[in-house]
């Protein structure tokens, strides 16, 4: 393949990554924005996301878009709920004390992990996707007849990988719209602003806080369900996710939900693209450093307001 | 000789005039008191002086150095002493070892030096019975003199006291303007206060600060006696 | 007694107690206990940044393998001598602490938690990227021949297990003088209450560098003395794991405490020793211990004792 055609390939690519890293993140970046709490687990949550799918599939039988559908709704509510119960009965005990938190989440991130390895084992599951039909891709070129449209081998793309952009796209619109038009949006971003006057104004804060964790969970969890059919389910895909999803809430100013968005598309699209060019593994050092030298130097974020 | 001077010196925060252009002069051995309304732009004033906060114009000469853009530490290991506003001690450690802190920065010499140094200031702050106690479990006002004495362990040249009066007893607050006369002997004191007794009692010299701004600076008998002070502030309280 | 004669005492019997262990115990134990000790050195080095000066690190595992491949680099791509590759692991690690402390203090609080973190990670992916020299994951062995230090031949039970409880033994006398020493009750005050500490006139950030810069040392000793006394080095040893194990040992045993770290380290040995025969997920144990510990015994055993009985250092 041509070196266009292999860039554009690289970049739908890209997009997909930015697609399901975006949902992540943003989980990740409103449980730091409202509740002030750096969550390690995150990527766990994201992991159980696409384990429950295969277990939900592999239960149900008739056409995969069948079991992927309740998969797709269920996955996410389990894995709120469980998020919620860690919530409850370890974040909330330690009065989100930001060290202990941390330490707690990293105690957290092994107890899912290595539960999840005792029992659904240390294989990679994949998962049907529910509709998978391959689309060739056009590509121009200049010829010796002028403008032409060709096909070049390779250069294509599914239907289900457009269908998880598409959906990525909806959901954080949806997202959103109800962080910024409706009620219970309202009362989080109130609680972000200040706890106590929160309080002070009847907001149940623990409530709002077990919302919000669960939200967090769950927008990992549907971003992993979407991404399971393209990648397989195995107990160790936290970790990657978990990585990204800090440096792009680090990147994007901690907290801010744009921002956030703005930075996993910027993080998920260039992946895919410096992968073409740079080792993996070189693409990850670069972005670890990128991280530490952000907060060092530029502590609210590439994109983030500077705080006076 | 002056132990510290201002010169022009400014604190903006995004538009807002904290302090601005102050000149300002301590000569040695002084006690000076500054007063001024709440929101006057004493602890800001007072924090650009110490190197807590930085300036935004402006120069601070401390001992006939420019210290503007000296960092904190190096102006206290310079001469000078800082208590703080709301109380501020290592809580879970002893008295002792609160005291012996700050003499071991400003004394170079063996552990029974500093002992003895320790001992004395705690003599003299009326905590000498309870060097052993843990810091957090002492009263507000024992706290307070915890805090004098931490000072007062690093033999400042300048000592800088931000409300050091402020929830004290009736007798404390006795107390502690007999401290200061003791003290005035051997440093110079720079004292943010609010109790206008306190302030007649101990000050040799009186700033008044207003909207960020000398309003007046005189003797207690002159600020007692000046209209524009009193509409401001004393005819307030 | 007075303070510092008791801590004489009490080290010097840990000591004791440490080499008579050796002839009780049966070889498994003993061989266990070797590896315990180099542990206990690592989470020492951990204990002077996390205990004393109040510094969360989590990007120890970095020192830890800059001492372990200083060392394992210099003997087996520049034939260096044992001494000579243990003085390239420590000046690696003073090196590598001083840049990393150096950038990262420029953060605080969560923030010096991730910029760790992140740095130990690319120095994890580094390892792998020069897989070439380091075989990444797989890791390379230090031949017997090649850990013959003063004549003495590392890879035996007996000198292995007394050069891990010489190296153990100074940095235990290292930390017990310097809690007493000037420099040491400073990162106290730093710990306990920051901004109080500087209007006091100290200058924290060079107190914190040089907390970093002992811990990191002290974490790379602990790096090099695994090389050359199990003589194998892999990219694991720089994985993010191994900056949560001292953590955890610290936190198990009880931070800024002076014998706290040997003892997490002991028990969390066993606990994923025992637990690791019976199945693959014994990080499960250490998951279970970081909440359960951050949830009821946040200053952990020593902590615990230290409450009973006052009088420990």
């Amino acid at each position: 393949m041509d070196f266009g055609p292999h860039l554009f390939v690289a970049s739908l690519e890209g997009a997909i990554t930015a697609a399901v890293l975006a949902l992540t993140a943003v989980g990740l970046s409103i449980v730091f924005g409202i509740m002030r709490v750096v969550n390690v687990a995150h990527g766990e949550f994201f992991m159980l996301g696409a384990v429950i799918a295969w277990w939900i599939t592999s239960l149900i039988a008739g056409h995969p878009a069948l079991g992927f559908t309740v998969a797709l709704i269920a996955a996410p509510i389990i894995v709120g709920a469980l998020a919620v119960i860690c919530n409850r009965f370890v974040l909330h005990k330690i009065n989100y004390e930001p060290e202990r938190t941390i330490v707690a989440t990293i105690g957290l991130l092994y107890v899912i992990q290595q539960t999840t390895l005792m029992t659904f084992g240390p294989e990679a599951r994949p998962v049907e996707a529910p509709f998978n039909k391959r689309i060739a891709l056009p590509w121009f070129e200049f010829g010796e007849s002028g403008f032409a449209l060709t096909w070049p081998w390779g250069l294509s793309t599914t239907t289900y990988k457009l269908a998880v952009i598409a959906a990525a796209v909806v959901i954080l619109l949806v997202l959103w719209t109800v962080m910024t038009r409706t009620k219970i949006g309202l009362i989080m971003r109130a609680t972000q602003l200040d706890q106590e006057m929160a309080q002070a104004y009847g907001i149940a804060v623990n409530k709002v806080y077990a919302l919000v964790f669960g939200l967090g969970a769950a927008l990992a969890a549907l971003g992993a369900v979407l991404v399971v059919p393209i990648q397989q389910a195995h107990y160790l895909m936290g970790d990657d996710p978990l990585l990204l999803s800090f440096i792009v809430v680090i990147i994007g100013g901690l907290g801010s939900v744009p921002g956030t968005v703005l930075a996993a598309v910027l993080i998920g699209m260039s992946d895919g693209i410096i992968s073409v060019f740079f080792t993996p593994t070189l693409a990850k050092i670069l972005a670890t450093l990128l991280v530490a030298f952000v907060l060092i130097f530029k502590p609210d974020g590439l994109f983030g307001k500077r705080r006076e | 000789m002056s132990i510290i001077s201002t010169h022009g010196l400014s604190k903006h925060y995004s538009g807002l005039r904290a302090v601005n252009n102050v000149d300002f002069d301590l000569p040695d051995g002084q006690v000076r008191a500054l007063i001024g309304p709440n929101g006057a732009g004493k602890t800001t004033f007072v924090g650009m002086l110490s190197g807590r906060i930085k300036s935004s114009a402006g120069s601070v000469s401390f001992l006939n150095t420019d210290v503007t853009d000296m960092p904190a530490h190096k102006r206290m290991s310079m001469g000078m002493a800082y208590t703080f506003q709301i109380t501020s001690v290592f809580a879970n450690l002893s008295v002792h070892e609160n005291v012996a802190l700050a003499a071991r920065r400003a004394i170079k010499g063996a552990p029974s030096v500093v002992n003895n140094k320790v001992m004395s200031v705690l003599e003299q702050v009326y905590l000498a019975d309870r060097t052993d106690q843990i810091a957090g479990d002492l009263s507000y006002g024992h706290q307070r003199l915890l805090e004098i004495g931490m000072g007062l362990a690093q033999s400042p040249r300048l000592f800088i006291l931000d409300e050091p009066t402020q929830g004290l007893s009736a007798s404390e607050v006795d107390g502690f303007i007999e401290l200061v006369r003791v003290l005035s002997k051997d440093t110079t004191i720079l004292l943010i206060e609010h109790n206008m007794d306190v302030v007649m009692r101990t000050a040799h010299y009186i700033t008044v600060l207003n909207f960020g701004e000398i309003l007046a600076e005189g003797t207690p008998a002159e600020i007692r006696s000046d209209t524009d002070v009193q509409t401001a502030y004393l005819g307030t309280t | 007694m007075n303070q510092a004669a008791r801590s004489v005492v009490l080290h010097g019997l840990v000591i004791a107690l440490l080499v008579a262990m050796f002839f009780v115990l049966p070889e498994y134990h003993s061989g266990n206990l070797a590896r315990i000790l180099v542990l206990a050195v690592f989470a020492m080095g951990y204990n002077v940044l996390f205990g004393y000066t109040g510094l969360l690190s989590l990007g120890h595992a970095l020192f830890f393998a800059s001492g372990m491949y200083g060392l394992g680099l210099s003997i087996q791509f520049l034939s260096a001598s044992p001494m000579l590759a243990i003085v390239i692991g420590l000046i690696t690690a003073v090196v590598v602490s001083g840049v990393i402390g150096f950038l990262a203090l420029r953060t605080t609080g969560v923030a010096f938690m991730i910029v760790t973190l992140m740095f130990a990670q690319a120095g994890f992916l580094t390892v792998l990227f020069f897989g070439k020299y380091t075989r990444g994951d797989e890791g390379f062995v230090i031949q017997r021949a090649q850990r013959i230090l003063f004549g003495v031949d590392l890879s035996q039970p007996l000198p292995r297990y007394f050069a891990a409880l010489i190296l153990f033994a100074i940095c235990l006398c290292l930390i017990a003088w310097m809690v007493h020493s000037r420099f040491g009750k400073t990162l106290v005050a730093i710990r306990e209450n920051e901004e109080r500490a500087r209007m006091l006139g100290y200058d924290i950030q060079r107190h914190k560098l040089m907390a970093v810069i002992i811990s990191g040392t002290m974490s790379g000793a602990a790096g090099a003395a695994y090389a050359l006394l199990f003589g194998y080095a892999g990219a694991s040893f720089a994985a993010v794991q191994y900056s949560i194990l001292p953590l955890l040992y610290v936190l198990l045993g009880g931070a800024g405490t002076t014998i706290g770290p040997l003892i997490g380290t002991v028990f969390m040995f066993y606990l994923i020793d025992i637990s690791s025969e019976y199945t693959d997920a014994y990080l499960l144990i250490a998951g279970l211990a970081l909440i359960l510990l951050t949830l009821f015994a946040p200053h952990g055993i020593a902590g615990i004792l230290r409450k009973k009985l006052a009088w420990l250092p």
